[in-house]
């Protein structure tokens, strides 16, 4: 038995998620790599041709370290928003796993880490794509995956808040755009922010998902990123933030 | 020791009482049964037990935890089974122990030697590989029961097990919670059907607007509220039934009319079967009463849905 509650009371919940995962892993994985890849090749190299270098780099190669953001950005918000509601609200798993010794707090945990998990699947797929097509910078590129990560977890802590909301799959729309798509277009994943109106760029470097490019793009290129740590506790602070309130929101959801 | 005790539990919402000021001891080792027609505050006063809500006011003690302060600890060593399906339909029989046994802290090499002796206990040894989707709704309630005991707990929680099963699959349930019992395990469990709760339950209390209205084994309700003989009598045309039922109420103790049926509760029924074998047209049924006219009695026949 575990001593109850445990530190490690969420690893039962990510290990079911991954069990099922690992029996649709392989269509799971090519379905989340194809719509971001064709993205990124045909607005890569279509619109790329028509453009100068962008911060001394192909517009591709630009493209390619948004593209791995907002990869891991859609993945662990696709799981946070649609499978985690499926399991709240319509399977009924975590009111079966609450009857365990498990506590709320272990279910959305898991639930947070296994989303992190799926957005890393995502994140570093891509990142192996474009290393076999030579668009990222020598081993520095590696440290990306840490970034994915933290990036995974902001987003699915962010995504779970919405959970915690939402009356029906519908809901989930408006999470996308009111705050994905607007966030992806001002966040530098398509092109730098210095193109916006100041203050619409000053707002977009808040957003996390600038603060996972503002980590994954030099770092693709082979640089050290400015700022890294101010940027890795922005990630951090939002998804421990997050997490708390989705928390909160979902005690008050399930456990009134 | 008692296996759960309750004391004035009480809990609104929304300004509703649901549970309001309800107490109640479970000896450990029996079988307990929680009666009430819908909306009585059965599935409330389960979740308060389990520590998955907390009472506005009053004190629960599960299996010598104080609840919901040390209800994590508590549900290490209970048993749910959930009035709705909630197994996981991706996985098959075999799996869905193994992750439900992992969520107590259970090795996994432990859980996979467990179950096949689960399965068995469940009548599925034959499905450990099968997909949800291809068990039937019996398989499903048996696989959750199953599922229950994966932690081999001392207290099962059931919420109305039975429900939607057909009736050679509500045998079988009945059977493995009898072995259960003889096991030495607590049940505690709620149902809509009286012969169920008559058949299993030690002890039982029915309540009603989240109050307890009454108390003790299914004999000694039946024998305390109620008459024990009742003749049910049906209109076979029109108009026989109200005139016989003027005529003859002096025969029983009580008489209540439910449309075309009259209920003649009685302690000595043979002056009223003499009437009814003289009259044309009225068709009848003579029983023994049982826990269901014990709780239509103390609940009233109007619907509550």
């Amino acid at each position: 038995m575990l001593p109850q509650p445990s530190l490690l009371g969420w690893l039962p919940v990510w290990q079911r998620n991954f069990l099922v995962w690992r029996k649709l892993a392989l269509p799971s994985i090519l379905g989340n790599l194809a719509d971001p890849l064709i993205y990124m090749l045909g607005l890569g190299y279509g619109l790329g041709a028509m453009l100068p270098s962008i911060e001394g780099q192909p517009y591709v190669a630009f493209l390619a370290a948004g593209t791995v953001c907002a990869s891991t950005m859609n993945a662990a918000t696709f799981e946070a928003l649609y499978s985690a509601f499926s399991r709240m609200h319509v399977q009924k798993t975590w009111e079966a796993i609450l009857n365990t010794p498990l506590g709320l707090g272990d279910v959305v945990a898991g639930e947070l880490f296994w989303a992190a998990t799926k957005s890393l699947f995502s994140g570093a797929a891509i990142l192996v794509v474009i290393t076999g097509m030579g668009l990222t910078n020598g081993p520095l590129a590696l440290w990306a995956l840490p970034a994915i990560v933290l990036t995974g977890l902001a987003f699915a802590a962010l995504g779970l808040i919405w959970n915690a909301l939402a009356p029906s799959y519908d809901f989930f729309m408006y999470y996308f755009t009111l705050f994905i798509t607007p966030m992806t277009l001002i966040s530098g994943v398509f092109f730098p922010t210095d193109q916006l109106p100041g203050w619409l760029a000053l707002i977009g470097g808040w957003l996390p998902l600038a603060q996972g490019v503002a980590l994954v793009r030099p770092l693709l290129a082979g640089q050290v990123p400015a700022d890294a740590l101010i940027h890795i506790m922005a990630l951090l602070a939002t998804a421990a933030v997050a997490f708390a309130i989705a928390l909160h929101l979902t005690r008050r959801r399930l456990l009134k | 020791m008692a296996a759960l005790t309750a004391s004035e539990l009480r809990k609104t919402y929304a300004g509703n009482e649901v549970v309001a000021g309800l107490s109640f001891a479970v000896e450990a080792g029996t079988c307990f049964g929680l009666l009430g027609p819908n909306g009585a505050g059965k599935t409330t006063t389960l979740r308060l037990c389990l520590g998955l809500t907390g009472p506005d006011s009053g004190e629960i003690v599960l299996n010598g935890h104080a609840i919901p302060d040390d209800a994590q600890a508590a549900r290490a060593r209970i048993g749910v089974v959930p009035q709705f399906d909630n197994l996981d339909p991706d996985f098959t029989c075999a799996e869905n122990l193994l992750v439900f046994g992992r969520y107590f802290g259970l090795k996994d090499a432990e859980i996979r030697a467990k179950i096949p002796q689960l399965l068995d206990f469940a009548g599925l040894s034959s499905k450990a590989g099968a997909r949800l989707s291809t068990l039937s709704g019996g398989m499903k309630r048996r696989l959750t029961l199953a599922r229950a005991m994966v932690n081999d707990p001392d207290i099962i929680f059931l919420d109305e097990p039975t429900t939607g099963l057909d009736p050679q699959a509500r045998h079988l349930i009945w059977d493995r919670l009898k072995q259960l019992k003889s096991a030495g395990k607590t049940l505690i469990l709620t149902t809509h059907f009286m012969d169920e709760a008559e058949r299993l339950c030690d002890t039982l209390i029915v309540i009603d607007h989240g109050r307890k209205i009454a108390e003790g084994s299914p004999r000694q309700l039946i024998a305390e509220q109620i008459e024990p003989q009742v003749i049910e009598v049906y209109d076979e045309y029109h108009g026989q039934l109200d005139n016989f039922v003027k005529n003859e109420k002096h025969l029983a103790e009580r008489v209540e009319t439910s449309g075309e049926t009259a209920f003649f509760y009685c302690r000595d029924p043979r002056q009223l079967l003499a009437r009814l074998a003289e009259v044309d047209g009225l068709r009848y049924v003579h029983r023994a009463s049982n826990l269901e006219d014990v709780f239509i009695k103390l609940t009233g026949r109007e619907l509550r849905d």
